[in-house]
């Protein structure tokens, strides 16, 4: 338990950290932000709309760096994020939590299936060493090395262009009534199919790949040994070899959930999907400042969150780490 | 903490799944991830071993691909049959197929694919190569100081500063920066390349700390140490020449980091479109909805690429951690080397836990046949 | 002494590792022979095959370890033999654990780190179909724990959480839990300090006397398998080239090797005396040297043992198909039984009872050299004033114990 409270405090300070980065590159950055916003803007500007930009960044500013620096932690942790330009009225909180829930849903979803499936087919092409499963090894070579939208891209051309079989992207069709019926659920799960299945075919390799060597190691164990030796049976034995070879895998997912969730990111602007990947697509383009800083927070806040789960996991999984040192 | 069975890497690649290793103590317990710091394989002490890559065709394929890129980045913009700029047709507004004179069809706007693609090899490459370079640099630096300097507060405050840079999401952070840098900027390769290495170097550092610790209490190491050698002799000596095939390893990862990471943003149109890459060509692509029109000419190549590129660099990486870690090679009898035996009734695989039987001598030979045998002979010599 | 039924019968076996040209011949010709009850000791260097061969007997070998010859008979009642080289996989689970249990090297790997100490032990009890209920099962566990001398309150540790010594007897423990016939020992206190390693025998003993069971014990340490073993095999590169009772090898050692062994280490009692060792090192196995493997370290090597490697046979036997001297007295490991049928023949006794030795110095057509020979018969049933058996014979001046190298005995027999 002193360990996980630990780990917390790190996450705190990473996220401490995290803001402090993103209230300072702005005033790092050469040049002027106000005005680099103002470029993008198209629409009609109010001079209230450059007051509260100017603000935002500390320009003409009374306050001080640091008086701005402890207004911007107050602000957030009232939960407000600053007013985004693009989106001008609407909070950027209110631009984010429109678009959290589908980015949590199939981000959310597509990891756990990838590092399920990835971790058994892991064990499996270890355990089968020797066979043609060895073959599947450089194969997952090429889905790690290609990016995630380019899969995107590829699956929405085949399976949705050419063959219809899908929707070609958004999370539910227009026409449609949100609302908790079957017909609408089933068309949230028809359009959310190819993104998710991206999302899976690109990260699991990774696990693949990871567990397998991992496995392999850890059969070479002479615990593994006894247990063949003992006469138990073949699945108890691999799942004796699995209960340990999966403690790197949760340790590595603590560092892959950066990669995971950068990519999904990208998958979503793919397919159109209303998630945060979309929101930072139209962020970037107007270089609505106030909400890209907002979308990093959240999803960094999000990345230490999948942090901390995976290591209370790796300390249930491994009685070691409960001894205190 | 002791933590894992602390032997040998999972492995290098991918995926970003490492090995808990046995605790090393030192630094400090609350930034270390729980899997304990990486504890890469223990390579053979004394002297920097040679290095004879294994002739793998893993190794052999990733290699060829490999240069062929590079071939294309340096004279690809000299051989461009177009300016990829330019727009050949003002007139016609859909994107053409490949034909004799587009080998890989047109853009939106009548720009020659082919050649957007030759040219933007070079930014995409020299990124990569770039932002590899500086980051391994970084994380040699930062990762065997942390390691030989163990247990004093410059190792704590490195490893903590590696382990903040690993947990922060890379891509959304990289995005923040590139949004507030100025347009003139962000077309500066190096810049660009130096930036990316900036979020690059977290991963190299931890694993090259945890080797530099497991390396430092060697004999060798430390009987250099007593003799009065001084400490960058003894890490450039000593620990770096074995240290070797993870910086290897490391370096292929990060530039395999530096292609996906640069083509997402020049994707997410955060460099300017005009700087062509492979990355910018898709965001041309998306920005017309390719896919959904199946202008499969104009996505397919760059992405293609980037793909191609990353696998040479993972075949590698493949390579290095066979190299490394014996037990990943191929496992079980080949089957050529099992018709070279002549043995027909060898094994596929072995089973574990489960010794095969492969008789070469028929059973009954036991030594009582010998000992007949014997008697047969002895009795035919004379006493 | 031994005239209790084989439970155990080696023959032949041949271990390769790898296939083809290059495979390395580990275990040649063995033959070997456990009996009910017995303690049979496997001695040898690093590298000499012994565990090879006991792995190898139960199919537990690691690949690319593979048996390319030879049979393994076990004998669950007498007389009815189960050939395990033949046995599928289901098969072999069965009797795994339930009739030959294993104990390995270092406990320290042995034990699966994240599972309780109690989990580990009443695993088998699932596994072999005991038809115990969980609380039936706990009760055994505790049971098994108490008879090593550990509480049951340990069942919930887990391995970390205990000392060396303590996860050597768990594995003890574990090992008998459904109380096999037979159990191999694969060096169990080499990993332990001296005061740790005497516990554990003193454990061990007690409880064969308990259960019954039969022992192969494995180690380098002769000294070790002299105090409790009943019968010795020593085996050098891959082959057996001693056999004998314990007693009879540690006062008479046959072979060159044996003798080097013996005196390799010190004396407890009697005067200090230099150690010789053997000189020279264990041979790669890989590049084996024509005719005896053990001759380019031998001090005694003759030319025959340089072109042909001796067999494994009774010391005197072939001398006695020349007609020449009669074989030698049977000594103490009982009476010598001539194979089934026909008159004494020579080679081997495959019941293994008696002595063997593979060298050519003691076929019999010459006197062996006086080290290597049997001592005086008075001697032979020699021992300490307070009747103890002393920890070495060799090189001490006691005239009752066997001659030491220095000085030749006229009164040994050939």
């Amino acid at each position: 338990m002193r360990i996980i409270i630990r780990r917390l405090a790190f996450y705190i300070a990473t996220a401490i950290l995290a803001v402090t980065v993103v209230f300072f590159i702005p005033r790092l950055m050469p040049g002027n932000p106000v005005e680099a916003v103002l470029a993008q803007l198209h629409g009609t500007v109010t001079p209230a709309t450059i007051r509260s930009l100017e603000l935002q960044y500390g320009l003409n500013n009374p306050e001080g760096l640091w008086g701005q620096y402890l207004t911007y932690w107050s602000h957030l942790l009232h939960g407000n994020l600053g007013v985004s330009t693009s989106y001008y009225p609407s909070t950027v909180t209110s631009v984010i939590r429109s678009a959290l829930p589908w980015t949590l849903g199939l981000v959310g979803v597509a990891t756990i299936i990838s590092f399920v499936l990835g971790t058994l087919l892991g064990i499996l092409v270890a355990w089968r060493r020797g066979t043609w499963l060895d073959n599947l090894l450089p194969a997952t070579t090429f889905f790690q090395a290609a990016p995630y939208f380019f899969v995107a891209f590829l699956a929405l051309d085949l399976f949705s262009t050419r063959l219809g079989w899908f929707p070609s992207g958004r999370a539910y069709g227009q026409l449609d009534f949100p609302g908790w019926n079957a017909a609408y659920i089933g068309d949230v799960l028809d359009h959310a199919i190819l993104p998710a299945a991206t999302i899976v075919l690109c990260s699991a390799a990774g696990w693949i790949v990871g567990m397998r060597n991992v496995m392999v190691t850890t059969m070479d164990e002479d615990y593994v040994l006894v247990a063949m030796a003992k006469g138990l049976a073949k699945r108890r034995v691999v799942w004796y070899a699995a209960r340990n070879a999966i403690l790197p895998s949760v340790s590595g997912f603590s560092l892959a959930i950066g990669f995971v969730v950068s990519g999904a990111l990208l998958t979503e602007i793919v397919f159109s999907y209303p998630g945060l990947g979309w929101i930072l697509l139209q962020a970037v383009g107007a270089r609505d400042y106030p909400l890209l800083q907002g979308i990093f927070l959240i999803i960094t806040f999000a990345v230490l969150l999948a942090n901390l789960a995976a290591d209370s996991v790796y300390v249930f999984l491994d009685p070691r780490t409960r001894q205190e040192a | 903490m002791s933590i894992g069975t602390g032997t040998d890497l999972g492995g290098t690649g991918l995926g970003g799944v490492g090995v808990g290793g046995a605790g090393t103590g030192g630094s400090d317990p609350a930034s270390e991830p729980i899997g304990g710091p990486l504890q890469p394989p223990v390579l053979a002490p004394g002297r920097a071993r040679r290095m004879q890559l294994p002739r793998s065709p893993k190794i052999v394929a990733g290699l060829v691909i490999l240069i062929v890129f590079l071939i294309m980045a340096i004279v690809g913009p000299i051989v461009a049959p177009y300016d990829p700029s330019a727009s050949l047709s003002t007139t016609n507004g859909t994107p053409q197929p490949p034909s004799a004179a587009h080998w890989l069809g047109t853009t939106q706007t009548q720009q020659d694919v082919f050649s957007q693609l030759l040219v933007g090899a070079r930014s995409t490459i020299l990124v990569a190569l770039l932002s590899g370079v500086a980051a391994t640099i970084l994380s040699v630096l930062i990762g065997v100081s942390a390691g030989y300097l163990r247990g004093r507060w410059a190792d704590d405050f490195l490893s903590m500063l590696a382990n903040f840079f690993l947990v922060m999401p890379a891509l959304p952070l990289l995005i923040v920066i590139f949004g507030f840098l100025p347009p003139s900027q962000n077309t500066d390769d190096v810049l660009i390349g130096l930036i990316i290495a900036i979020t690059g170097w977290a991963w190299g550092a931890r694993v090259l700390r945890a080797q530099t610790l497991s390396l430092r209490s060697r004999d060798y190491v430390e009987s250099a140490r007593i003799i009065g050698e001084r400490g960058w002799r003894v890490i450039g000596f000593e620990i770096l020449p074995n240290l070797a095939p993870v910086v290897a390893s490391s370096f292929l990862f990060t530039v395999l980091y530096g292609v996906g990471t640069y083509t997402a943003l020049a994707f997410l149109g955060l460099i300017n479109p005009l700087h062509w890459s492979w990355g910018s060509m898709l965001f041309e692509a998306q920005g017309s909805s390719a896919e959904i029109s199946g202008y499969w000419w104009w996505y397919i190549p760059p992405g293609l690429a980037v793909a191609f590129l990353g696998t040479s660099l993972a075949l590698l990486n493949f390579g290095i951690d066979e190299f490394i870690n014996p037990r990943l090679r191929a496992a079980g009898v080949t089957r050529r080397r099992a018709k070279k035996a002549g043995d027909k009734g060898l094994p596929r695989r072995f089973e574990l836990g489960v010794t095969p039987v492969v008789r070469t001598t028929a059973p009954g030979s036991t030594p009582a046949a010998a000992g007949a045998a014997m008697a047969d002979r002895t009795q035919e010599q004379p006493s | 002494m031994t005239a209790n039924p084989p439970l155990l019968e080696i023959r032949g076996l041949r271990v390769d590792y790898g296939a083809g040209p290059d495979a390395v011949h580990a275990v040649v010709d063995a033959d070997l022979v456990l009996r009910r009850g017995e303690v049979l000791g496997l001695a040898g260097e690093s590298g000499s095959g012994k565990s090879t061969l006991a792995y190898a007997a139960i199919r537990l070998l690691r690949a690319p370890g593979m048996i390319t010859g030879g049979e393994v008979l076990y004998y669950p009642e007498p007389g009815r033999p189960v050939d395990l080289l033949s046995l599928d996989e289901a098969e072999l689970r069965g009797l795994r654990w339930s009739q030959i249990a294993v104990v390995l090297q270092s406990a320290m790997n042995a034990l699966n780190p994240v599972l309780t100490i109690g989990a580990q032990l009443t695993d088998v009890l699932q596994a072999h179909e005991t038809g115990m209920n969980p609380a039936a099962r706990r009760a055994r566990a505790a049971e098994l724990l108490s008879m090593v001398g550990i509480t049951a309150d340990r069942l919930g540790s887990y391995p970390f959480e205990l000392s060396g010594g303590m996860r050597q007897r768990v594995m003890i423990a574990m090992a008998l839990a459904l109380e096999p016939q037979i159990v191999i020992l694969d060096e169990p206190t080499t990993a332990l300090d001296v005061v740790t390693q005497r516990e554990i025998l003193e454990e061990l003993t007690a409880l064969r006397e308990r259960l019954g069971f039969a022992v192969l014990f494995i180690t380098h340490d002769l000294s070790l398998l002299v105090e409790i073993a009943d019968s010795i095999a020593v085996m050098y590169a891959g082959r057996l080239v001693e056999r004998a009772g314990a007693e009879e090898l540690f006062r008479s050692p046959r072979h060159p090797y044996t003798l080097g062994l013996l005196n390799s280490f010190p004396a407890l009692h009697g005067p200090r005396r230099y150690m010789t060792g053997i000189p020279g090192s264990p041979p790669d196995l890989r590049m084996l040297p024509v005719g005896c493997v053990f001759h380019p370290r031998c001090q005694f090597a003759m030319d025959r043992c340089r072109e042909k490697s001796p067999p494994l046979e009774q010391p005197g036997a072939a001398a006695l198909l020349r007609g020449g001297a009669p074989p030698e007295p049977p000594g103490i490991a009982g009476p010598a039984k001539p194979a089934s049928g026909g008159p004494r023949v020579a080679g081997q006794w495959p019941d293994g009872s008696g002595r063997l030795v593979a060298c050519w110095l003691q076929d019999g057509s010459a006197k062996p050299p006086p080290e290597l020979a049997l001592p005086e018969a008075g001697a032979a049933r020699g021992g300490q004033p307070d009747g103890t058996l002393p920890v070495r014979a060799a090189g001490t001046d006691d005239p009752s114990l066997a001659p030491s190298i220095a000085a030749p005995d006229p009164g040994s027999q050939s």
